[in-house]
């Protein structure tokens, strides 16, 4: 004789637990943290290496000296480089009931990034059972990104660039996290490699609905060829914001700040 | 997840959480139309992915601390990252030697967290002395698993 069991949705009582409500004030603490943000943009490429980051910290401090307050979020938990390009000091980060205070680097631009967090030199670990980090290893660094975006005391900002390492997981879990899918800035470079990866990304974060801010092509020159940017442009009707050259100069990124502006 | 009673047919209330020490969990919910009560027992793996999501199985009174869950779970956190380690005032509530000392073995990346949530627990229970004991109360009743 089988039991007759009521299934989970059939069970409506209040739950002491209350896990979906301790999930949505998760996100809730996060829409509040950024809702005196202006611009979310997430800088992305399907491919690794494109110079996401250099452009990113360019870009901020471009848009900083121009009288902007900006910030940067190194989501690029594993392999962070931000506070070496923004040269932000190992000095301790204030904490208080509020939150964590970023770190200030050049050009004024507010930053957080794990690498301030982490010992020199050492990668990411985790406490736990290391022999089944694949089970609970995503869903940590989940709860990292949520807790560098909604933990740290941001402040009023024009805009709020989320550095974001190759591949597309980390876009998805910023996706789920923010109260809309946020505005996406693609890097490439020339080579039809990079065009068919960054491709890949592109389409997922269409497909979420963020909207395409443009494709800015990096490393634009010998030994590198081929027009992945214009590919790119042309296929997803987007503009090509910028060709950066193995030296830009200032003028490179201030060019490139006015069109994104 | 939810706990079913099927002999009842009545949702089993949450009743409490215990914390072994060996990264296991046990959750107990009893039913309150009859009174039976059963444990959810979690592996490590188990533990570690409810910790992940940054929730408490039986909720928490307390609010999160910024950045709690990297800083308890991340292994390899730079011992001076935060300076809320040398915010303990004149004023705090005692700690025992024994305390301390469990205390000195919490890692230096996280031990200024750790030693705030066990202070606010203690003021805000009126306990003038934290303890082992009063430490491994408040793991229970905040559903520090990661600490």
């Amino acid at each position: 004789m089988s039991l007759n069991i009521r299934t989970y949705r059939d069970l409506a009582d209040s739950d002491r637990s209350g896990l979906p409500e301790q999930i949505a004030a998760q996100r809730r603490r996060v829409a509040e943290r950024l809702a005196v943000v202006g611009r979310l943009v997430a800088v992305m490429s399907g491919k690794g290496g494109v110079g996401k980051s250099f452009v990113t910290a360019h870009l901020a401090r471009t848009l900083a000296r121009a009288g902007k307050a900006v910030g940067v979020l190194d989501a690029d938990l594993n392999g962070p480089t931000i506070p070496r390009l923004l040269d932000t000091h190992r000095s301790p980060l204030t904490t208080h009931s509020g939150g964590v205070e970023p770190a200030v680097g050049l050009d004024g631009v507010r930053c957080i990034s794990m690498g301030m967090l982490l010992e020199e030199g050492a990668p990411m670990a985790f406490r736990g059972p290391q022999h089944e980090s694949f089970v609970w290893r995503g869903a940590l660094e989940a709860a990292a990104t949520r807790e560098l975006l909604g933990d740290v005391c941001w402040g009023p900002l024009d805009w709020l660039f989320v550095d974001l390492p190759p591949g597309i997981q980390r876009y998805a879990e910023l996706a789920d996290l923010l109260p809309k899918p946020p505005a996406v800035l693609t890097v490439t470079i020339p080579t039809a490699e990079s065009g068919d990866a960054v491709r890949r990304a592109l389409r997922v974060a269409r497909e979420r609905g963020s909207p395409l801010l443009g494709v800015i092509e990096n490393m634009v020159g010998p030994p590198f060829a081929g027009d992945a940017g214009d590919a790119l442009a042309r296929e997803f009707n987007i503009p090509l914001l910028a060709r950066i050259p193995w030296h830009p100069t200032p003028d490179t990124w201030h060019r490139l700040a006015e069109r994104l502006a | 997840m939810k706990f079913l009673c099927v002999d009842c047919d009545r949702q089993m209330t949450f009743e409490e959480r215990q914390l072994p020490g060996d990264g296991t969990l046990a959750v107990a919910f009893r039913c309150p139309k009859c009174g039976r009560a059963v444990a959810m027992l979690t592996n490590p793996m188990e533990t570690q992915l409810v910790s992940s999501l940054g929730v408490k199985i039986g909720g928490s009174t307390v609010q999160p601390e910024p950045l709690e869950t990297i800083r308890s779970m991340v292994a390899t956190g730079r011992d001076d990252a935060f300076d809320d380690g040398k915010r303990e005032t004149g004023n705090a509530v005692r700690w025992s030697g024994d305390a301390v000392e469990r205390l000195s073995r919490v890692p230096t990346f996280v031990r200024g967290m750790v030693k705030k949530i066990y202070a606010d627990y203690a003021r805000e229970r009126g306990i003038g002395e934290i303890t082992p004991a009063v430490m491994d109360r408040a793991r229970v009743d905040l559903g520090l698993e990661g600490m």
